[in-house]
């Protein structure tokens, strides 16, 4: 498996650092049900069989965070973001 | 169908063998089961022997989508072991060591269970501090566990490569109960104990829809017409997110995929089963002579049951570090199986938030292991709606409580467990 790095170019799985499921994000601590919202943010996961969204950290690389989408099922990539240019 | 025992060996030898017959019934299913079993791996192949034996409960079928002995059950590198650190998991897997001690008898079929021992060795003074408190909370259990010091070690694999540079070996943790069992018969052998007590196995039957009215299960749909269930469980370790999807249910659980290998056979070489403790590297010799072993799982969510080079590189390094001379030996095949981890690397088997709807999942990569006893304690808990007392901490509420079981300490992290 490589990975399109939008710094690197495609490169070896092995310099990659994996972070999972990109879609959960973190709760507001003040919020009245903090602690529901940070047990879900937490633990539960939707662990798609077909294309997930998902964190990747360039750690032999640029050192960048990533995001790449990649289906569970085959390891084909459809493309890599850096997650700073993503987040909104 | 016929008892094993020398006096049917023999009758059959005398009739050129012709006279065996199927080891179990290929069901077709039926309109109405009192427990539908999703799910024909090791784990609910021994729920459905267990519901039957010790539960009088027959009206059974086990749905498996492909073919028995296809899944995980025939994937893992086949260790049995009980060596446990916390409360929640030590006596469940001596209670699942204790089964297999008398599997073969009680299901009247060849497992080939052999307890050879599994060592685990240590390379630092921190590390052997930490295996001694582990072998204590295993005694303290009731579990055998023996500390060898670097002699202890040499006497039992003196091939070793004890003075290694960075990871000299100083000694290690040993249970001699562990060792090995064949997959595959455990497979057949939980199958024939349960078609014999009138349980049906359903094979290429998909589970595709979940019924659930008002709350409760009452049936599922299948790639083989609908079938109504009083009870429906769950063992479908590696897709267990997406049977529940079809419930409503988001778990804590992801999927990921873990190596193993096989090498070409040789003769006796490796008495039982070594663990690298400086790397992750596992290691034993199949009846057949070829070297089992595996490493780390890959790390990324995947549903494609194979891996790829990194991880075979790493392994391959930690076998070369460990023990130099299987250089020479050739890597015959290598696989994968997906892995159903949880996020604190213990399992789950406990009710759902459906009626009638039982989980058995979060196995991570130690299902094997376990399969008597989470077949024993998953046919509790479905028989009497009550976990078993060893089986009783693995509840879908301890992510949400804090009691979790997180054997390393790593968090919700599941690809570090």
């Amino acid at each position: 498996m490589r990975i399109p790095c939008p710094y690197c170019g495609s490169r070896d799985l092995s310099e990659f650092v994996y972070h999972g499921d990109a879609a959960p994000k973190r709760p507001d601590p003040a919020a009245e049900n903090a602690s529901e919202l940070f047990y879900t943010y937490v633990y539960l996961r939707e662990n798609p069989a077909g294309p997930l969204r998902e964190l990747w950290y360039h750690a032999s690389g640029c050192r960048s965070w990533l995001i790449v989408t990649r289906d569970t099922r085959t390891h084909d990539i459809a493309g890599a973001v850096l997650a700073m240019e993503s987040a909104s | 169908m016929t008892r094993f025992s020398l006096l049917a060996l023999a009758r059959e030898a005398l009739g050129g063998h012709r006279g065996w017959q199927p080891h179990w019934r290929d069901a077709t299913p039926r309109d109405f089961y009192e427990v539908v079993i999703v799910g024909g791996g090791g784990h609910g192949l021994a729920t459905a022997y267990y519901l039957a034996k010790e539960f009088g409960i027959t009206n059974v079928a086990v749905l498996e989508k492909g073919w028995i002995g296809n899944g995980n059950v025939g994937r893992n590198t086949t260790i049995i072991r009980s060596n446990y650190l916390l409360p929640g998991n030590v006596p469940f897997y001596e209670l699942s060591m204790k089964l297999w001690e008398g599997l073969e008898q009680d299901f009247n079929y060849n497992a080939m269970v052999s307890q050879r021992g599994v060592l685990n060795l240590f390379h630092s003074d921190p590390q052997r501090d930490a295996y001694a408190r582990r072998g204590n909370s295993m005694r303290l259990h009731g579990v055998d566990a023996e500390l060898l010091d670097r002699d202890g070690v040499r006497a039992i694999a003196p091939f070793l490569n004890f003075d290694d540079a960075r990871f000299p070996i100083q000694g290690g943790l040993l249970q001699p109960r562990g060792g090995t069992a064949r997959h595959d018969a455990v497979a057949w052998g939980y199958s024939r104990g349960a078609s014999l007590r009138g349980v049906d196995i359903i094979q290429n039957c998909e589970v595709t829809g979940l019924d659930v009215v008002q709350g409760r299960v009452i049936g599922v749909q299948t790639s083989r017409g609908p079938i109504r269930a009083g009870k429906v469980a769950m063992a479908v370790a590696g897709s267990t997110s997406r049977v529940a999807k079809m419930a409503g249910l988001t778990l804590p659980i992801e999927s990921h995929v873990i190596q193993a290998f096989v090498s070409e056979g040789i003769k006796p070489l490796i008495p039982g089963v070594i663990t690298f403790g400086a790397g992750h590297f596992y290691i034993s010799q199949s009846d057949k002579g070829g070297l089992v072993f595996g490493g780390d799982v890959d790390g990324y969510n995947t549903y494609a049951q194979r891996g790829n080079l990194p991880v075979v590189e790493d392994v391959c390094e930690g076998g070369m570090a460990l023990m130099p001379m299987i250089g020479r030996v050739r890597v015959l095949r290598n696989w994968g199986g997906l892995l159903d981890m949880s996020m604190d690397g213990s399992p789950i088997i406990d009710r759902s938030p459906i009626d009638g709807l039982y989980l058995n999942c979060g196995w991570c990569y130690g299902g094997f292991k376990a399969t008597p006893g989470s077949g024993f304690c998953f046919a509790h808990l479905i028989a009497k709606d009550a976990p078993h007392p060893v089986a009783a901490a693995y509840r879908l509420d301890r992510y949400a409580t804090g009691a979790l079981i997180d054997e390393k300490g790593v968090g919700a992290h599941p690809n570090l467990h």
